[in-house]
């Protein structure tokens, strides 16, 4: 007997094709939602707002120290029960969002924070009045700074997506499971699935590197 | 507090069940925890170093871990090998194995890092100063590289632990599947009990991960 089945590959492509476009749907429509997200509270947390400081300090310190399933079954699975229901694609989406937004504003604010006031203070002194040191200045070398780190974010969320299945969402792992489940065809599923993220998320980690060795913070003094 | 569910959580022994199902996760993430970090060491160095053959095999693994969801991973291991090998497997050794092989990859990529940030200036200055090669190790370089390193391996541990939720999913017995059993078992007498039971999930989750992440920020800002 073969190792795999080449016909049952082959017949189960349409199903992970459908699968793989609802997990890439979901996970920018979240990432996209969390870096939104994330800037406001960096913002916020970098000016220090009063009050909503706090709140959004409290919001990552939750969010970031619990697991997204968790989350999800919260928002899935609790929340019905106080009369807030939400379908399960927009709670997939709001799950990853908040998840990602907490990581990202770390992400943010820490870029932000990176940038010695000796930047802002020479680049005045050059000459350039404030809005063209933050535009020239002080956003170039938060952004290359934040990049790595904004990467390993996305990765990190693109990967979160394949707990959705647990809120009966039809992505990947759960079309890996149901196959699993109906056929047995254990090992065709398995490397499909394996395939399928790795189409998914090669291109992410290679535009990744790229970018990070194209955006390379110069150091100074080292 | 009947409508919110949460008197399902103080019903006979449901609380200390939770707390047993937390303490699954933890242990899970404990020993996955114990593993990679001697292995990431062990592998950290041997990546720091200039072997290109053992470069190029540590980076394909890295970057396997790096692009796989854990719970690919945990498929693979639980479902696939024990089809392949005919072997049987208990689903927390599984999910062990599994960490472990990511906790490994993320400790040795830790490792590589703060080996390699150490600027070559603190060899030479250690060398010019009239330390042997062993003094340089002992007092300069694994002092500085352990104090980068420790904050960011206590940061792993909280992320093992979040990360062993998804044991749940091969049918491991941990807190999140406690909670559902719970959840089913009172159905019937307190129909909201999925609020309840789901925000104390959270909750606990919660207070097995930030008193560590809080310690790994403190050491962080005081050794930085």
């Amino acid at each position: 007997m073969e190792l795999l089945r080449w016909d049952v590959i082959v017949s189960y492509l349409p199903l992970y094709r459908d699968a793989m476009f609802l997990t890439l749907r979901i996970g920018w429509a979240g990432i996209f939602a969390a870096v939104g997200l994330g800037f406001v509270c960096a913002l916020v947390r970098h000016f220090r707002v009063p009050i909503l400081q706090n709140i959004v300090g409290i919001y990552i310190e939750l969010f970031r120290n619990t697991p997204l399933l968790v989350q999800l079954f919260f928002l899935y699975f609790g929340l019905p029960k106080i009369g807030l229901e939400i379908p399960a694609e927009p709670c997939g989406v709001l799950g990853l969002a908040l998840l990602g937004g907490a990581y990202m504003a770390e992400t943010f604010r820490s870029g932000l924070e990176a940038i010695e006031p000796i930047q802002m203070e020479s680049a005045l002194s050059l000459g350039m009045t404030r809005q063209q040191a933050v535009l020239h200045v002080i956003l170039p070398q938060a952004v290359s700074i934040s990049v790595p780190a904004f990467v390993a974010n996305v990765i990190f969320l693109l990967k979160e997506t394949s707990v959705f299945s647990a809120i009966s969402l039809m992505d990947l792992m759960f079309t890996a499971k149901d196959l699993i489940g109906l056929y047995y065809k254990t090992l065709e599923c398995l490397t499909l699935l394996v395939v399928f993220y790795l189409i998914i998320l090669l291109p992410v980690s290679a535009l990744g590197s790229f970018l990070e060795r194209r955006l390379r913070y110069a150091g100074f003094g080292d | 507090m009947q409508a919110l569910g949460i008197d399902v959580l103080f019903k006979g022994i449901n609380m200390q069940r939770l707390l047993g199902g937390l303490w699954i996760s933890l242990r899970i993430s404990l020993i996955a925890v114990a593993f990679s970090i001697v292995l990431g060491l062990i592998v950290g160095v041997l990546m720091a170093g200039d072997n290109p053959v053992i470069k190029a095999v540590t980076r394909v693994y890295l970057e396997i871990v790096r692009v796989m969801p854990q719970m690919v991973l945990l498929f693979i291991v639980f479902f696939g090998t024990t089809r392949v090998f005919g072997w049987n497997i208990e689903a927390e050794i599984a999910s062990i194995i599994v960490f472990t092989f990511w906790g490994t990859a993320e400790m040795a990529d830790l490792v590589r890092g703060a080996l390699i940030s150490i600027p070559k200036h603190q060899y030479e200055s250690a060398a010019a100063l009239g330390m042997e090669e062993g003094q340089i190790y002992r007092h300069i370089i694994i002092p500085q590289t352990l104090r980068r390193l420790i904050p960011l391996s206590i940061n792993l541990v909280t992320r093992m632990i979040k990360t062993t939720s998804l044991a749940m999913m091969i049918g491991v017995v941990e807190v999140l599947k406690v909670g559902q059993q719970i959840i089913e078992a009172n159905r019937k007498s307190s129909p909201n009990a999925a609020f309840g039971v789901y925000a104390c999930v959270f909750v606990l989750y919660f207070a097995a991960c930030w008193p560590i992440s809080m310690f790994s920020k403190y050491l962080e800002r005081k050794w930085s």
